[in-house]
């Protein structure tokens, strides 16, 4: 087996390293190796945006520019991208357009957290643009900012990304899909020796062989949770197996009847998947960390970490989701809610990998509602997160799943809800309360620094109330302060 | 027109809305902050060890592992401290690491030094601290309890009001729970020490007061402040949280770089700075007043309970602060304010934009709501009654109100902008529609005292310099941290000597260039420095137009500098050529500037005097609407009038009062700190810890500034805008105070801040005996 070193794209040079510690991280490298201090370091745990670089990739024969927080982004996962920092935009004197707005508008104060706005901005205007307001608060919703309030951040971005992008980094694209398409080789990656190293390979097989040798390896695949072990825990990492070059594992098969998602599809590619799935999916999505986590983050690592808060385990768990795992030449398959053992604890073997899940689509009878409470309403954790499926005949419940996340050790579904409404009549206010009042023996929540046990038992009610008037027929704009998108509702 | 309106036409920067100074540098990462600076060689990391508990006595420290750690090059205990284990601001109470008693969890025990940060960090983990806990006292009701106080209590006021309650119609009382708020700066606390000759040490640190760093680090290392000097180009915010609490950083740095004779660096990580460093001050607020049938307050009595922490650090000055701003902006004709300043076992709470100032406010605003409500009236009809006015002038701590009718014409052009009245009654008819969702509005006045209430603080001294190039050197006390004060006092400069700005070189903030400086703070910064620069600009102009008159054979006043050059009617010469003949001609191109604020004294044993030279105003209407069943808020329109007196920079004060008020709201909403019984802070991260982001902003933000000159001879007659625009958000709250209100008129609300959603469908269960689905 031969391996090759890391390699990418800096400043118009390939890049090619092999003397890095498996941990380091792409913030630390830039800051440290190459003294490029415009990138900041603010939480080093992907909340604030402060470092934010932007990975420059080849998906689908497309040039696109993706935001990750450089704070937890191992320097192995910018493999065959290019990277480019704050220092990077300007031509000589002449700003980029998003920088020179942002002078305008006095987007800047004590302008710690400007790079990493910068470079946010700078990948929603190679978006593809006109971004509203709705998209330019989205695409900061990763950012941090503590002077300016905002305000002439977001009034930068809205004139900044009125128009498609056209600067120097659209002129040469053609030539920066070439060089990254020289750089998906299809090579194993190997950084360090056995017992310490960076492992990217490049086939479920030789993965496979991997863990097989060392099944106490991490793999990591965005590595956005993965990356405050290293940072905050400091837990001395040796041997990380990273999923990102893996071919295959980055599918999305999009069918009438399901959508499947390969372990490594990020939650920014998923979205607009999931969001035809259900307009609440796509804008629990949406809320899900932010671009910078969507970015990097993965369907399969949100669920494989095992996170009783993970957002969307719950909403899938709802969904009728299954799971497909692989170990050695070993494949197995199990519901979403059986791969939850307990807290932080799952049905996964040493050496076995999650391979892909399956989420089954709605059909014409088919309800769905999902609803997100946190302190804040972007890039937090949830309080509680309640998601139902139903199946209707005429206004019978014919098949209902409920799942909540924040209220057990693991995501859950909530048995005694179901019971309380199947067969009944979405009809009847009596059956939504006795389905809530069900829910106080499904869940023993716990009190912390999110919420108190009991405000999570208020809210998972409410929210199944919520749900279950808005399915039987309540418009969304009564029972929400943000109501559910209206294209959705036409379809229904 | 005003001679002053003469003096103002003629200013081609001053009253501009320029661009920060260092905006463009910001945009492409090229502006330093001190983790950013090149490394000298051999510089070392410095990381330090926590207790692990909050209140305990310490039996043994057992550092065997962490001097074995790889890299490690030195540990440093309070035994390896020269000078004084001490970095508080003047009380004396504030270790720099732990002794005998543990104060409170994560408290420094000793330092690191290490080859790399990482070395340092993962060090700092191999301490054991043997330990006899105690049970720490972490509540305001645990230290009430316990009758513990890191400073002895304090009231002023006028009159018997608790007979002036018993006797008016009409009485209520209450208490309210106000919390506090982490500054969550983006740049967290970092300090670079390199070791000089003779054991002095230059420090680089990111501080709002260099003056105390240097005080500090020379107390610690038994120094003559002489050997120290401290240098702040600029800091990634502060907001307060530099003032005294970047002290000990910069000291154990300095203290690292004197055992190892090599530079050496400390940043504390994000977790260990949340952790580690104080915070805006806590309240339990504990009042009763009692008003006449229209609302008109006769008397009040207020009791501001502070949780400080476990030592003194500030809390004299932010509670005394809390105590002049609890009348916000309303006549209280008999009054009693008292106050104590509790001690419990957790980091120490300091400074923070308003400085107390809007735990005192914001609990006023409760108490007309209070007053109102129960009298089936518009809070801001109360509000309008009870507002400083002729004859009703005087503050509870004697100082005559003389400007009010500023603050009135901001409140009724604000109620006229925000269309408040036709608002008001839209809702009224929404909320009889809607059962879930609900809405609220509220208009709230803000009126802030301006200068340090510790009247010795009140000067200011600048270093100018004009290079016989024609360049300009341009050195004051005050700090950047983002707020524009470089730039501000920059405009300033280059108007006097009527020169473009790319002449004048803002230069980093230095113990060794002006010396005994105050603190950039008390929204002081540009009033104070300003003036200061503006005095050594001024000495500086005089002189060389004395010189350019004797070579023209005019009087001095003939002369006039504008467009970069200086004239004598249509005749005149370049600035630079002015600049080199004044060398040549022996005529000294420095001066050291000095400004102190007139008219204020204030005698705290007395409890009367004039604290403030002058009050900024403003006023804000907010709307917003909040969801009965979870308890969740959205915020809808924001209208704002500010008070900046003739603004120095409109673009700069607007981003003061929208960043203001932005702050405001997150510390009245989604920002929790949550300490367990343990005494350990919870909510230690940005993941646990939400300060507001985008998308809490609403669309419909309308910010105005109100430009009405400066009464008192202030620089331009502009105003101070730091801190005033973050108590414009009581609006948010009393707005959602409001909205809660329409489920139970008449009620008083039961809401305490933040109003997380949890507090608020706390409130809705309180109010509606239970949430109806």
């Amino acid at each position: 087996m031969t391996f090759r070193p890391l390699r990418f794209v800096r400043r118009g040079r390939l890049v090619e390293v092999a003397d890095v510690h498996p941990r380091t991280t792409l913030l630390d490298w830039l800051r440290l190796r190459e003294r490029a201090t415009g990138t900041k370091e603010g939480c080093a745990e992907g909340d604030c945006g402060a470092c934010t670089v932007v990975l420059v990739r080849r998906r689908d024969d497309k040039v696109v520019y993706e935001p990750v927080n450089a704070c937890i982004t191992l320097l192995g996962q910018v493999d065959g991208t290019e990277v480019v920092t704050v220092e990077d935009l300007a031509a000589g004197e002449m700003l980029h357009p998003v920088q020179a707005a942002l002078v305008k508008h006095h987007g800047s104060q004590c302008g710690f957290c400007t790079p990493g706005i910068v470079m946010s901005l700078f990948a929603l205007h190679h978006a593809g643009g006109p971004a509203d307001r709705e998209a330019v608060n989205d695409a900061l919703a990763g950012n941090l900012c503590r002077c300016t309030g905002y305000r002439p951040i977001v009034d930068a971005a809205l004139e900044a990304c009125a128009a498609p992008a056209a600067d120097r980094f659209t002129a040469t694209e053609e030539t920066t899909a070439r060089v990254l398409a020289a750089l998906d080789d299809g090579s194993d990656v190997w950084l360090g020796g056995s017992d310490s190293f960076f492992a990217a390979p490049s086939s479920e097989d030789l993965l496979a062989r991997i863990l097989g040798e060392a099944p106490d390896a991490v793999i990591i695949a965005g590595a956005t949770d993965v990356g405050l072990r290293i940072t905050k825990a400091l837990e001395p990492l040796e041997r990380i197996v990273w999923l990102g070059r893996v071919k295959g594992l980055d599918a999305v098969e999009d069918t009438p009847d399901a959508l499947v998602l390969g372990a490594t599809v990020t939650h920014a590619r998923a979205l607009p998947h999931l969001e035809a799935l259900d307009p609440d999916l796509g804008e629990l999505m949406r809320r899900f960390g932010s671009r910078q986590v969507r970015a990097s983050g993965t369907v399969g690592g949100n669920i494989a970490n095992g996170s009783p808060i993970g957002d969307l385990a719950p909403a899938l768990i709802a969904l009728g989701a299954t799971v497909e795992l692989r170990k050695d030449e070993r494949l197995r398959s199990l519901p979403l809610e059986a791969f939850f053992l307990d807290y932080r604890k799952q049905d996964r073997e040493p050496g076995e990998y999650l391979r892909r899940i399956t989420v089954p689509k709605l059909g014409p009878s088919d309800r769905f509602r999902c609803f997100k409470i946190s302190k804040r309403r972007d890039e937090d954790i949830s309080s509680a997160l309640g998601a139902v499926r139903l199946t209707l005949d005429g206004e019978t419940v014919a098949s209902v799943r409920i799942a909540y996340g924040g209220m057990a050790g693991t995501p859950k579904r909530a048995a005694g809800a179901e019971a309380a409404l199947l067969g009944r009549s979405i009809l009847q206010a009596g059956t939504w309360r006795a389905a809530a009042a069900a829910l106080s023996e499904d869940f023993k929540p716990m009190s912390d620094h999110r919420a108190s046990a009991r405000y999570r038992m208020q809210a998972a009610q409410a929210v199944l109330v919520k749900a279950l008037a808005e399915i039987a027929g309540l418009p969304s704009a009564a029972t929400r302060l943000h109501p559910r998108k209206e294209a959705s509702l036409a379809a229904e | 027109m005003q001679p002053n309106d003469a003096e103002a036409a003629a200013l081609r920067h001053v009253h501009k809305p320029l661009p920060h100074d260092s905006a463009v540098k910001h945009v492409q990462g090229s502006a330093p902050y001190v983790d950013d600076l090149p490394e000298p060689e051999g510089t070392l990391h410095v990381a330090v060890g926590r207790a692990p508990i909050a209140r305990a006595r310490l039996q043994e420290l057992d550092l065997k592992a962490v001097r074995a750690a790889p890299g490690v090059v030195a540990v440093l205990t309070a035994a390896d401290i020269p000078g004084r284990n001490d970095v508080s601001p003047s009380m004396g109470d504030d270790p720099m690491f732990v002794e005998r008693e543990i104060l409170f969890h994560a408290q420094a025990l000793f330092a690191v030094v290490a080859t790399t940060r990482e070395a340092a960090r993962r060090a700092a983990l191999l301490g054991i601290a043997k330990t006899t806990a105690l049970k720490p006292r972490v509540t305001v009701e645990d230290a009430l309890a316990a009758d513990a106080t890191v400073l002895p209590d304090y009231a002023f006021g006028r009159g018997d009001p608790a007979a002036e309650i018993e006797r008016a119609p009409h009485r209520l009382g209450g208490t309210f729970r106000i919390g506090g708020q982490e500054h969550f700066y983006l740049e967290g606390q970092v300090a670079l020490a390199i070791p000089g000759e003779d054991g002095s040490v230059h420090v680089q640190s990111s501080t709002q007061h260099p003056t105390e760093v240097q005080h500090v680090v020379a107390r610690v290392l038994g120094l003559p402040d002489a050997f120290v000097t401290c240098e702040v180009r600029r800091m990634g915010g502060a907001f307060g949280g530099k003032e005294s609490q970047a002290t000990q950083w910069a000291a154990i740095a300095a203290l690292a770089a004197r055992a190892t004779g090599r530079p050496c660096k400390l940043r504390l990580d994000r977790d260990d700075d949340m952790a580690m460093t104080g915070k805006r001050h806590d309240f339990r607020v504990d009042w009763q007043v009692g008003f006449d049938d229209e609302g008109r307050i006769a008397a009040l009595d207020s009791l501001f309970l502070a949780r400080c922490g476990y030592s003194a650090d500030l809390s004299q000055g932010v509670v005394d602060r809390t105590m002049f701003h609890a009348d916000s902006s309303y006549f209280l004709p008999a009054v009693r304010i008292a106050s104590r300043r509790l001690k419990t076992d957790t980091v120490s709470n300091t400074a923070f934009r308003g400085f107390g100032g809007p735990q005192g406010m914001l609990a006023m605003e409760r108490v007309i709501d209070a007053v109102a409500w129960s009298l089936g009236k518009d809070p801001l009809d109360v509000r309008r009654l009870n507002f400083y006015a002729a004859g009703r002038d005087v503050t509870p701590y004697g100082m005559t109100v003389e400007d009010h009718a500023t603050g009135r014409r901001i409140l009724d052009e604000l109620e006229e902008r925000s269309d408040y009245r036709a608002r008001r009654a839209e809702i009224a008819e929404f909320n009889a529609r809607s059962t879930i969702l609900k809405r609220g509005i509220a208009l709230t006045p803000v009126k802030f005292g301006i200068s340090f209430t510790l009247t010795r603080l009140n000067q200011a001294g600048a270093l100018v310099h004009v290079y016989a190039d024609g360049s300009i050197h341009l050195n004051h006390g005050g700090t950047e941290m983002g707020q524009g004060l470089n730039q501000k006092v920059a405009q300033i400069v280059a108007d006097e000597f009527g020169v473009g700005l790319e002449r004048v070189r803002i230069t980093a903030t230095s113990t060794g260039k002006v010396p005994n400086t105050s603190p950039t703070a008390a929204s002081s910064g540009s009033d104070l420095n300003g003036m200061a620069a503006r005095i050594a600009a001024r000495a500086i102009r005089d002189r060389m137009a004395a010189q350019a008159a004797s070579e023209w054979g005019v009087a001095p006043e003939a002369i006039e500098f504008r467009d970069d050059r200086v004239f004598v009617g249509n005749d005149g010469m370049s600035f630079a050529e002015l600049a080199g003949r004044c060398c040549a001609a022996r005529v000294p191109l420095s001066e050291a500037g000095h400004y102190a604020t007139p008219k204020v004294a204030w005698n705290r044993d007395e409890g009367t005097g004039r604290p403030f030279f002058y009050f900024a105003y403003g006023a804000a209407c907010s709307e917003v609407t909040i969801d009965t069943m979870t308890g969740e808020m959205r915020l809808d329109r924001v209208d704002v009038l500010h008070d900046v007196g003739r603004s120095l920079n409109p673009a700069i004060d607007i981003g003061q009062i929208e960043g203001g008020f932005v702050q405001g709201l997150g510390w009245l909403t989604t920002e929790e700190l949550v300490y367990d019984a343990e005494g350990r802070l919870r909510t230690h991260a940005p993941s646990t810890y939400k300060i507001p982001v985008a998308s809490d902003v609403p669309a419909d933000f309308r910010v105005h500034l109100h430009q009405e000159p400066n009464r008192e001879d202030t620089i331009h007659r502009s105003k101070a805008v730091g801190e005033p625009p973050l108590m414009l958000a009581n609006s948010v709250f009393c707005a959602i105070a409001d909205a809660l209100h329409s489920l139970a008129p008449g009620k008083p609300v039961p809401l305490d801040a933040p109003a997380t959603p949890e507090a608020i469908l706390k409130a809705v269960e309180d109010l509606t005996g239970g949430i109806g689905f």
